[in-house]
């Protein structure tokens, strides 16, 4: 007897490929760990780093764009005050300000304007540089591409 | 003619903010009644300047229901990227096709500054997600069908450091897929004039429909508030000043944004206006008067 169609329980998206856990590029693992570790202790310091994982910070005048209080990816919002402080936190600059002032000393400045993809949030503290290298950083959902 | 066939086919656009509405739904009406006729369609805000309110959807598809074509506006702060979508998706099911994208003031800027902030998307990237939808796919990939007729458009604010950047931000979100720009409030007529000679100079006004905004207040309490407590609105003293020692406050406070919107309109590349009006009563109908601009007077 016949059972009719089957009921597929949903268009399939596209999954993120499924790698072989390497003991250094898949994050979790304890060499991801200790090099996110040492990219942390290099970053940190120097851009504020708060290690979302897929570093844009090329693009931005190597200022940090997750320091923004809405940790916004792709430019200034239209709260800056006169002055250039943050709509959100007075007592500092904008950082999109600073972002653009530096990215016009930077041979790539032309960067600045690109149209930066959403966070994925599942890279957060995860080591930016082992997802430069792999790809990682660059894949974004098959939605985002026009 | 609808709204987006509107936008799209060049012509001059007048676009007003609804005032924000909780439970009163007479009053709903009552504000849809006052302008219908004379906008084209009007701005639904999302818990505007971090305020909570009755939802964009909701009051969206209730203005559909009056008549009126609502442009429902979508903050970046209070959802994540889920919740968003499905705002989108499901006021487009009531037949809400535009939809405008901003990041948000921040929730410190609000009466609940304890809430937490979202920003899971920031403006430009909801505009690229909208157009996903639009184009019949959820940011996902997972397909949407029917895909929803949807107007795309976001808003730029000329008037906010840093100045020279503010006509590339446009670009992006003109790229990003924006068909209209409503611009913040500007008392600055000499960046406004910068940004849309910059706007046209680069092309963008032929692809998008620029609308600069113009506030119609009482006087110069109006004026003040704006300065001090709206983000990224800065009123020259002397602005204030010149209203606040008028003989007739009010007259002068109108004849400011009469000036204001003669002088947007002079600019090159500019469609029209968007108009939010805190005066009441007969402001926006004398204002279009005043500017000679017809509007149908259907109801």
């Amino acid at each position: 007897m016949s059972q009719g169609p089957v009921t597929s329980p949903g268009p399939v998206t596209s999954p993120d490929p499924v790698t072989s856990p390497d003991p250094v590029t898949s994050p979790g693992t304890a060499g991801h760990r200790a090099v996110a570790a040492v990219e942390h202790a290099v970053k940190g310091p120097v851009f504020d780093c708060r290690m979302c994982g897929q570093c844009v910070l090329h693009s931005t005048g190597m200022t940090c764009p997750m320091t923004c209080p809405k940790t916004l990816r792709n430019g200034p919002c239209g709260g800056v005050r006169e002055d250039g402080r943050c709509e959100v936190d007075p007592s500092m600059r904008c950082v999109w300000l600073r972002a653009f002032e530096r990215s016009r000393r930077l041979p790539w400045r032309g960067h600045f304007t690109d149209l930066r993809p959403p966070v994925d949030n599942r890279l957060a503290g995860s080591s930016s540089w082992i997802n430069l290298l792999t790809g990682r950083d660059r894949r974004t959902p098959p939605g985002w591409q026009p | 003619m609808r709204f987006d066939e509107l936008v799209r086919s060049g012509g001059p656009v007048v676009t007003a903010e609804f005032p924000v509405v909780d439970t009163d739904m007479a009053a709903l009406v009552r504000h849809a009644d006052r302008l219908r006729g004379w906008a084209d369609a009007v701005n639904v805000t999302d818990n505007t300047a971090a305020h909570a309110h009755a939802s964009n959807v909701a009051v969206a598809v209730a203005l559909r229901g009056l008549g009126l074509e609502p442009i429902m506006q979508v903050a970046c702060r209070d959802k994540n990227r889920l919740a968003l979508q499905a705002d989108i998706v499901g006021a487009a099911l009531h037949g809400v096709r535009a939809v405008c994208c901003l990041t948000g003031d921040d929730v410190t800027a609000g009466d609940e500054p304890q809430a937490r902030r979202v920003f899971d998307l920031d403006g430009p990237q909801l505009i690229r997600v909208a157009c996903a939808l639009a184009e019949g796919r959820y940011l996902s990939g997972r397909a949407i069908d029917p895909a929803p007729e949807l107007l795309v458009g976001a808003v730029e604010n000329p008037g906010a450091p840093p100045y020279s950047h503010r006509v590339d931000r446009a670009a992006k979100k003109i790229r990003a897929g924006a068909r209209f720009l409503q611009l913040q409030i500007c008392y600055h007529p000499d960046r406004l004039a910068a940004f849309m000679a910059g706007a046209a100079r680069a092309g963008l006004t032929s692809r998008a429909a620029f609308l600069p905004t113009i506030c119609l207040v009482k006087g110069a309490g109006g004026l003040r508030f704006m300065n001090e407590k709206v983000p990224g609105i800065s009123v020259p003293a002397e602005t204030i000043d010149r209203v606040e020692k008028a003989a007739d406050p009010s007259r002068a406070a109108y004849e400011l944004a009469l000036a204001q919107a003669g002088h947007a309109l002079s600019l090159p590349g500019v469609r029209g206006l968007h108009l939010v009006d805190f005066r009441g009563g007969d402001a926006v109908p004398r204002l279009l008067s005043d500017l000679r601009i017809s509007r149908r007077l259907t109801a």
